[in-house]
């Protein structure tokens, strides 16, 4: 997720704690800070985000039936079409807060393969994406590890 | 708090996930992947018996146990692996265990199972002590 703006609301961080089921009174209100995992929704702010509908582009998901459209290959990090999230990985100078505005900027990490037992090859993308504050300072570095697997995975 | 190491704190983070849930994380986090919300694509193109939820819910509904225990403005790392995946209906635990204690930094294990007992997400966290 590359966001060059990335603007941190009380209403975007109260929204996302409701979704991760958190009433922690230090995520909602004017004075808040973002639950650990919040960064990750920085994908709101990436123009390109291949994991949201694009207004008027096709979209991969079904209607009343599944389209057929394939979806773009995104780049590793999170889970995506085939693609699954493996691992991740935050580091935190501070907490964000509301009304930071960072800048998510990414660092393409190595590539690796592995035979899974149940799952035939497996891809793995390392992404590091580092998230500055409006002073320039790092605020969280976060390590992601997406896997692509040659067929669906259960259990 | 005092923390003594070995100490195992467990939560339940959630019981009998709704789908609901999955899709107010997909429109908060904005990852919109269908594989998560739309049955007909998880089952029918993707090949999953039903929708999922993402990683990145368990590792949020893990990361409350985290800053409930060490105070969200102290937490210095937090990261860990997705095991197993987690459906709609799921019951989730989270065993957070103390591993150490040094030069004001306190460490856990983290460990969020399902109500079958397998590890859906193998983690860590330290934060100030």
């Amino acid at each position: 997720m590359v966001a060059e703006r990335f603007p941190i609301e009380e209403g975007h961080v109260a929204s996302f704690a409701r979704s991760i089921g958190d009433a922690n009174d230090a995520f909602y209100g004017r004075e808040a800070i973002a639950p650990p995992t919040f960064v990750q929704a920085s994908a709101q702010w990436d123009p390109d985000y291949f994991l949201r509908p694009k207004i008027g582009q096709p979209w991969f998901g079904s209607g009343k039936e599944p389209t057929g459209v394939k979806r773009d290959r995104g780049a590793g990090g999170g889970g995506g079409g085939t693609g699954l999230h493996a691992e991740q990985h935050y580091e935190y100078a501070r907490p964000v807060r509301v009304g930071d505005v960072l800048t998510a900027t990414v660092k393409p990490g190595k590539t690796w393969e592995k035979e899974g037992r149940r799952a035939g090859k497996l891809v793995f993308s390392e992404t590091v994406i580092e998230y500055h504050d409006q002073n320039g300072e790092l605020v969280v570095t976060a390590r992601g590890v997406g896997v692509r697997t040659e067929k669906p995975v259960e259990g | 708090m005092g923390w003594n190491v070995g100490d195992t704190h467990e939560v339940t983070v959630v019981e009998d996930l709704k789908r609901t849930q999955i899709v107010q994380y997909a429109g908060a986090s904005g990852d919109y992947n269908p594989l998560h919300t739309d049955e007909l694509f998880a089952t029918k193109v993707a090949g999953y018996p039903t929708v999922f939820a993402h990683g990145m819910l368990t590792m949020g509904m893990t990361g409350r146990v985290v800053t409930d225990l060490v105070g969200a403005e102290n937490l210095l790392r937090f990261g860990g692996r997705f095991t197993s995946q987690v459906w709609p209906g799921d019951d989730l635990t989270v065993h957070a265990t103390v591993d150490s204690v040094d030069e004001g930094v306190v460490s856990f294990t983290l460990s969020t199972v399902n109500q079958d007992g397998k590890e859906v997400f193998s983690g860590y966290a330290a934060a100030r002590a």
